[in-house]
This record gives structure tokens, C-alpha cells and sequence, in this order.
């Protein structure tokens, strides 16, 4: 039976929502982080993960580029770049 | 074993035996007792259902929505408004294949409000997707329900069922009914097993948006399904009469001296005790006439229909309902078969009486034989009053 | 937290969606033990596109209106299948699906006692369809059906008082949070998940397309708006206030400035007297005042 649309997350990858990035991207410094875990609470996508300091990171398959982290950031560790500048590749 | 009993009464009975986990309603003239009755069998410890008191229709459809999501059997009951202040949620829960069981109690559509019995509250949702089967007596009403729970939970179909009982006739009529036993209830209807349910153990979501690259396979899956149920309406039927031992052939007409008849009335529910009566009197005084009558409505019998119907020259399809613009909807439905066929009757009538309760009488009936003859009658009113079309308003 | 299993990313919100926050958050403190029944809206339409689904609990959306009456029938069912005490239920949607459309399948959901969460997401219009405005939408508001003209200065009427019209249902917990406080949002959610019995809260979450703000400015828009009183953030417990969030209070211009639907006030002092007052008023009602230590 072809049945209703029911989805399994497990089942579910996502849009590829990085791509919606035009303007800039969150890049984290890696400095001064306390490891107060805000910018990975705020962001909307869920796309930051990291536990100790100065190891979170973005999913930038994901991120779009919102702003939120740099701007909860309490130590100023994050900070937005242009998209078009070059990207390390984690 | 045999009781004699309120139809409402024997609903809720057998109800009971179906033990569905969640029951949900909202009292409406003349579903009330159905409802008033499972109360009492839950709170007397009879029952283990939980039995939710809602504060509309929409709610009540809703909470058996959820319920049934989450993978347990259901119940619940209405009428007229009632169904139609539910209808978004009707078409949802076909939308989403949850087998849902509704006893709809045929009631009159307001406006003018009227308590009384006609089909036009079920007839008026047959395009949402559920089965629509109509008992004649209470004895098919109370056995549609254990067929509506065998048929909506089976795997090949997961689709909601209403069964359709004229209310008050059959709702508030006292009858003989051969009441299932449990045991036998068992044999018949095994426990519900979901296909899909929400369920922390392994999470799903159900009821996404779908734009249009992907909406309309699945109303296809449904209207395939509905057109594979007719073969297993015949499946199901054997094996209910293997059971309890009473044979409802495909479930989808009973043919009643059908075979030579030179005249036939087309009807659904109650009103076919009436028109069966006035066959054995006219059969008994030598005339050829007879009833086909309509079980299941959706999905529409067409090919049965044509096999009863095509070598009889006369016939006049009865509706207790009425599309306001257009003509009468089991009429539509019986043209539909012939049409473009070699064979078929050479005169289709179409007549809609008994609404807002009207009686329709042995009378109504010889009316309506009478008028069934060489000339086709397109579409007319039976038992209409004429002395009450005054004209009140205009200049 | 990575990567939520419970909310993924890869949803089509907004960039800097406040209810994308919001959402996460509260699925994120209720757990992987938890049933959601959505209401149509953004978070619906965002989150569950087929063949794709951001959720990683069970998860159901029926229809814009019956969220609460659906989340109803999950909880009958757990309790019928034994299985209440180890699972949340949730019910959830906008402010239109909660307040307007929803707010007769709330009440009865209330009052029936159901042990349901229900939580609003409070952006002050109906955004997924093009930000009319709803019975929560504050005075003054412009939006695309109560839009700021030569006759009108938007919204004419006061915003709807759902958490006292559910905290008048003498429930356990009502409380109204913002997502501008998200530690505070998450320690309200687990608290009501602890609670027997029906819940309400309600979230203020700033939408950056509706309420015309730039994308990363949700934090300093939702703060402020509970910081000038316009947005109280308080607990009641069985019909009683019983916290409350104290501010020290700053003029309402700093608020409405800060968004275009607001923009047609600026130079209309009347109109910001008017809101100023409303503030006013929610600051004395609710004791918002922090005293100033002695």
C-alpha cells in the first residue's frame, strides 16, 4: 500500500541550507572562548557543536549566515566575514 | 444471542465488544444515546476506554485523530451539523489513512434546522475518502460496525469507515437483534496492529506538506484502494458469515426480486423495509417489481449496479438526499453506470423525498412505482405539500 | 546538543528566525521522551517539507486549529496504552492557532485537564501567510491587514490576554517567556514538563520578515521588549502570579524603533504615549519594577 506521507527523521537529511549564504558567515576565533555554550543555544539551525573552549564549530552546510552567534557571543569570539572570502576547510 | 433493543442501545453494545482504546463524541440529536451509553459502560468499569468529553465536533474528530496516530482503536459518533462542523477533519483523517470508525446517525441539515432523519449529512461528505456503508435495520447496524473495524484496520487499507444509520428509525427504533458474542467478536476481529504510529521507540512524522510534485499519488493510493476494497468487502463478508453465520453476499447491494423485474426502486437505509413491503404486496398481486438496495455508498458499486439493473427496463432511484442545483445523488451515480453501455433500463427516474424526517409511506412508494413508467422523470419531489408554497415575500 | 538530534538542521526557517530558537530550545528541554502535535504555521511548513523533517521525536501536524483537541487524543491514547508517565505530550503553534482559531480546542483541552504542554510561539501576526494580524498582534501594529494609513495608525486594538484567559482555567503552570531569554525559556519548560496536568506557555519569538529587523537582531529585539514591560515575562501557578521578571523599564521608543512595523509611530508622540501607558500598565499590574536597593 502506497499509504499516507509519513517520514522518518532517520530517513531525512535536510536541505542543504548553507547555500542560501550570500552576504557573510560566522567565523569563530578560537581566541578568548569560555566555552559558554550561548552561540550553540541561540543558533536556529542547531548547526554549532562543540564542547570545550575554543573548539565549537559551524556546520556551514547548514548555517545561514544569520548573525546570532557573533552577536550573543558574551567574549566577541565570533565574528561575521564575508561569504566570499576564503573558508579553511575544517 | 437474541435481544430486543434500542438501535442506540445495540450500537453501543457492540461498541463494547469492539473494546476501542479512545472513545471521543459530542452530543447530538439522535446520536446521544450511542454516546450517554458507553459513558455509562466506562464508568461502571465495563468498558476500558478512555472516554474523552469534548467541547465540539471538530475536537471530538480531532482527539480520534490523535488517538488513532498514536496507534490504538478508536470510536466516535455524530450527525448532521455535527459532521459537518467535523468535515476538515474527516477529509485529514482520510488524507492520512488512520482507521478511524464513525457511526453517523442520519440526521437533516440545517438550514432550517431539523432533527429528523434524511442522508443528507453523509452524502454531503462522500468525496472525503471514507467508506460509507448504510444499514437497512439494526441488526446491519450493529453488524457494519464489526465489519467497519475489520475493514478500516486491514493492512491493505487503513481508511476510516462511517456507518451510516437512519437516525431515530433505527438510532431510537426497538428491534430483535442477534446480538455478537465476545468470543465470537474476537474470532472475527483480531486486535489492531498499525501500520505506522507515532511511537518514541522509532519517531515518525506524519502529515507534511506535500506541494505539488508530490500531492496527488496519494489521493491515487486512495482512490485505488477504494476500488481494490470492493473485492475485499466480499473477502470480508465471507468470512463474517463464517463466524455469525448471517451472509451480507458482497456487502455492497442486496438485489430483493430483482431478477425478472420490470420495475425496480434504486434506495438506501431504512426506507428499504418500507419499499420491500410494497414489492411482496405488488409480487403477490402478480405485478414484476423490486428493490436494489444500496449498502456500500463509497465506494459506488458501479459494476454491480449495472450487473442487477441491465435487464431492467424501468427504474426509479429513490434518494433521501438532495444536491441543490443539480440532480439527486445516488440518481447521478445509477446514470453513470449505463451510460455508454448496450444495455441498461430504458427509463431512469429520479425522485427525492423523506427530508427533514418527512415519513415516506407504502404510499409514497405506490406513488412512486406509478409514476414509473414510459416517461422519464428527470428529477422530482415525492410527498412535496404544495399548500405550503405561499408565496410570503415579493412585491 | 550537537546537531540536535531532536530538531535538526537542513528546515527552511528565516536566517535568524526567533520560533526556529524557541523551538529547538523546547524540544531540546522536554526531550527525547516527548510527542508533538503542531498546528499549521511557519514552524509546521519550515520544519516538515516532504519528502524532509526536521524532527527527531514522533511528531504530527493535522490542521491549523486542532492542535490542542489532537495532542488530547495522544495523551488518552498513552494513557490507554499504559504509557503517559514516561511520555511528554506537546501541543504546539502561533499565536493565530493558539489565541484566534485554536482557542476553543485550548480551553477545552484546559479544562478537561489533560497532562498537555501547549506551547505558543508568539510572533503578533499570522506570518506563514503573509503577516495579517491575529488577536495577539500589539496595539499600533502595522501589518499587511491592519496597515498603518492616512485613517488608521495600524492596529487598533489590544492584544489578547491568553495566558490569563488560560491562567483563568486554574491550571498548574502558565508562564510567558521570551527567546530573547533562552536560559529562562529553558528552565520554564522544564519545570511545566515536571508539572501534572495541563501547561501553557507562551513564547515571544521576533520574526526578522515580519516585524521588519535585520537577521541577527533577534536577541536585542525580544530583549527589549520585555525590558520596556510591553512583554511581561511571568509565572502564574493555579490562577496566582507567582513570579514575575523584574526590569528596570525603558521607554517604549527604544523598543518600536528598532523594527519597520513600528516605523509609522516615530514621529506620531500620541501614538507612543499610548503605547507607553499600555507598558505602563503591564509594569504596575505585574509589580515589574525592580526597586532600587537600598
Amino acid at each position: 500500500m502506497f499509504g499516507p506521507l509519513n517520514v522518518k527523521p532517520k530517513n531525512s537529511k535536510g536541505d542543504k541550507t548553507g547555500s542560501w549564504r550570500t552576504l557573510s558567515r560566522p567565523d569563530y576565533l578560537h581566541k578568548n572562548c569560555i566555552a559558554c555554550k550561548m552561540c550553540l543555544m541561540i543558533c536556529p539551525e542547531g548547526c554549532v557543536s562543540g564542547k570545550e573552549k575554543n573548539a565549537f564549530s559551524v556546520d556551514y552546510t547548514f548555517c545561514k549566515g544569520c548573525g546570532l552567534c557573533a552577536d550573543i557571543c558574551p567574549k566577541k569570539d565570533i565574528v561575521m566575514v564575508s561569504e566570499e572570502s576564503k573558508r579553511e576547510e575544517s | 444471542m437474541k435481544e430486543f433493543l434500542e438501535g442506540s442501545h445495540a450500537i453501543a453494545e457492540v461498541i463494547k465488544s469492539c473494546q476501542p482504546g479512545v472513545i471521543s463524541a459530542y452530543p447530538i440529536t439522535p446520536q446521544t444515546h450511542i454516546v450517554e451509553d458507553l459513558a455509562q459502560m466506562v464508568s461502571s468499569g465495563e468498558l476500558k476506554s478512555q472516554f474523552v468529553n469534548v467541547e465540539s465536533e471538530h475536537s471530538a474528530a480531532s482527539v480520534v485523530l490523535g488517538s488513532s496516530a498514536t496507534g490504538v482503536r478508536v470510536y466516535t459518533a455524530t450527525s448532521s451539523q455535527g459532521l459537518f462542523l467535523m468535515q476538515e477533519v474527516v477529509f485529514n483523517i482520510a488524507g492520512m489513512r488512520l482507521p478511524v470508525v464513525m457511526t453517523c446517525a442520519n440526521r437533516a441539515i440545517s438550514a432550517p434546522i431539523n432533527i429528523w432523519n434524511d442522508q443528507q449529512d453523509s452524502i454531503s461528505l462522500r468525496d472525503a475518502g471514507w467508506f460509507q456503508i448504510y444499514a437497512e435495520n439494526n441488526q446491519e447496524a450493529v453488524d457494519f460496525h464489526l465489519i467497519a473495524y475489520r475493514l478500516a484496520e486491514d493492512k491493505r487499507v487503513m481508511l476510516p469507515v462511517m456507518v451510516c444509520m437512519d437516525g431515530f428509525i433505527l438510532t431510537h427504533g426497538m428491534e430483535a437483534v442477534d446480538m455478537p458474542e465476545q468470543d465470537k467478536v474476537n474470532k472475527f476481529l483480531p486486535n489492531y496492529k498499525p501500520l505506522y504510529k507515532l511511537d518514541t521507540a522509532d519517531p515518525i512524522s506524519m502529515g507534511l506538506l506535500a506541494d505539488p510534485d508530490y500531492y496527488m499519488e496519494t489521493r491515487f493510493a486512495i482512490q485505488e484502494t477504494m476500488r481494490e476494497s470492493i473485492s475485499y468487502l466480499s473477502e470480508i463478508s465471507k468470512e463474517f458469515n463464517n463466524v455469525f453465520g448471517r451472509d451480507y453476499k458482497d456487502l455492497l447491494v442486496e438485489e430483493y426480486q430483482v431478477k425478472d423485474a420490470e420495475k425496480v426502486i434504486v434506495a438506501m437505509g431504512s426506507v428499504c423495509g418500507t419499499i420491500k413491503e410494497v414489492v411482496d404486496e405488488q409480487r403477490s398481486k402478480g405485478k414484476k417489481v423490486g428493490l436494489l438496495r444500496i449498502i456500500s455508498y463509497r465506494p459506488f458499486p458501479y459494476a454491480r449496479v449495472y450487473e442487477a439493473l441491465k435487464d431492467v427496463p424501468k427504474v426509479a432511484v429513490l434518494d433521501k438526499s438532495v444536491s441543490l442545483g443539480a440532480y439527486a445523488p445516488i440518481a447521478v451515480e445509477v446514470k453513470s453506470t449505463f451510460f455508454g453501455k448496450k444495455k441498461g433500463p430504458k427509463v431512469i427516474s429520479s425522485f427525492v423525498g423523506g427530508l427533514g424526517g418527512r415519513d415516506i409511506t407504502l404510499e409514497t412508494i405506490y406513488e412512486v412505482f406509478r409514476r414509473l413508467n414510459t416517461k422519464e422523470v428527470n428529477f422530482d419531489f415525492v410527498d412535496l405539500k404544495p399548500e405550503l408554497l405561499k408565496e410570503e415575500y415579493g412585491e | 546538543m550537537e546537531n540536535s538530534p531532536l530538531f535538526k538542521s537542513g528546515h527552511t526557517a528565516c536566517a535568524g528566525c526567533g520560533q526556529a530558537v524557541a523551538a529547538r530550545l523546547v524540544i531540546e528541554a522536554a526531550g527525547a521522551n516527548t510527542m508533538i502535535a503542531n498546528s499549521t504555521g511557519c514552524l509546521e511548513v519550515f520544519s516538515t517539507k516532504y519528502p524532509e523533517t526536521a524532527w527527531g521525536v514522533p511528531w504530527i501536524h493535522s490542521l491549523f486549529e486542532n492542535s490542542a483537541a489532537v495532542a488530547s487524543g495522544i495523551e488518552a491514547a498513552l494513557i490507554y496504552l499504559g504509557k503517559k508517565d514516561v511520555t511528554n505530550v506537546i501541543a504546539q503553534g502561533g499565536d493565530g492557532s493558539t489565541g484566534d482559531i485554536g482557542l476553543q480546542a485550548i480551553s477545552g483541552m484546559l479544562e478537561r485537564g489533560h497532562d498537555i504542554l501547549y506551547v505558543c510561539y508568539d510572533n503578533e501576526a499570522y506570518m506563514n501567510t503573509g503577516v495579517q494580524r491575529s488577536g495577539l498582534t500589539p496595539f499600533d501594529t502595522n501589518t499587511t491587514t491592519s496597515p498603518a494609513g492616512a485613517l488608521s495608525s495600524g492596529n487598533l486594538r489590544p492584544k489578547k490576554p491568553v495566558p490569563e484567559i488560560c491562567a483563568a482555567h486554574g491550571i498548574p503552570y502558565v508562564a510567558t517567556a521570551s527567546a530573547g531569554f533562552p536560559q529562562d525559556l529553558t528552565r520554564k519548560v522544564k519545570k511545566a514538563i515536571s508539572i501534572k496536568g495541563p501547561k501553557y506557555i507562551q513564547i515571544h519569538v521576533p520574526c526578522p520578515l515580519g516585524w521588519r529587523h535585520e537577521s541577527n537582531q533577534m536577541l536585542p529585539v525580544a530583549k527589549l521588549a520585555v525590558e520596556t514591560g510591553l512583554y511581561p515575562l511571568f509565572e502564574y501557578e493555579f490562577g496566582v502570579i507567582t513570579a514575575r521578571r523584574q526590569i528596570s523599564p525603558k521607554p517604549v521608543e527604544e523598543y518600536l524603533k528598532t523594527q519597520g512595523r513600528f516605523k509609522h509611530l516615530l514621529n506620531n508622540p500620541e501614538e507612543i504615549k499610548k503605547i507607553q501607558d499600555i507598558a505602563d500598565n503591564n509594569i504596575k499590574k505585574y509589580n515589574l519594577k525592580l526597586e532600587a536597593q537600598g
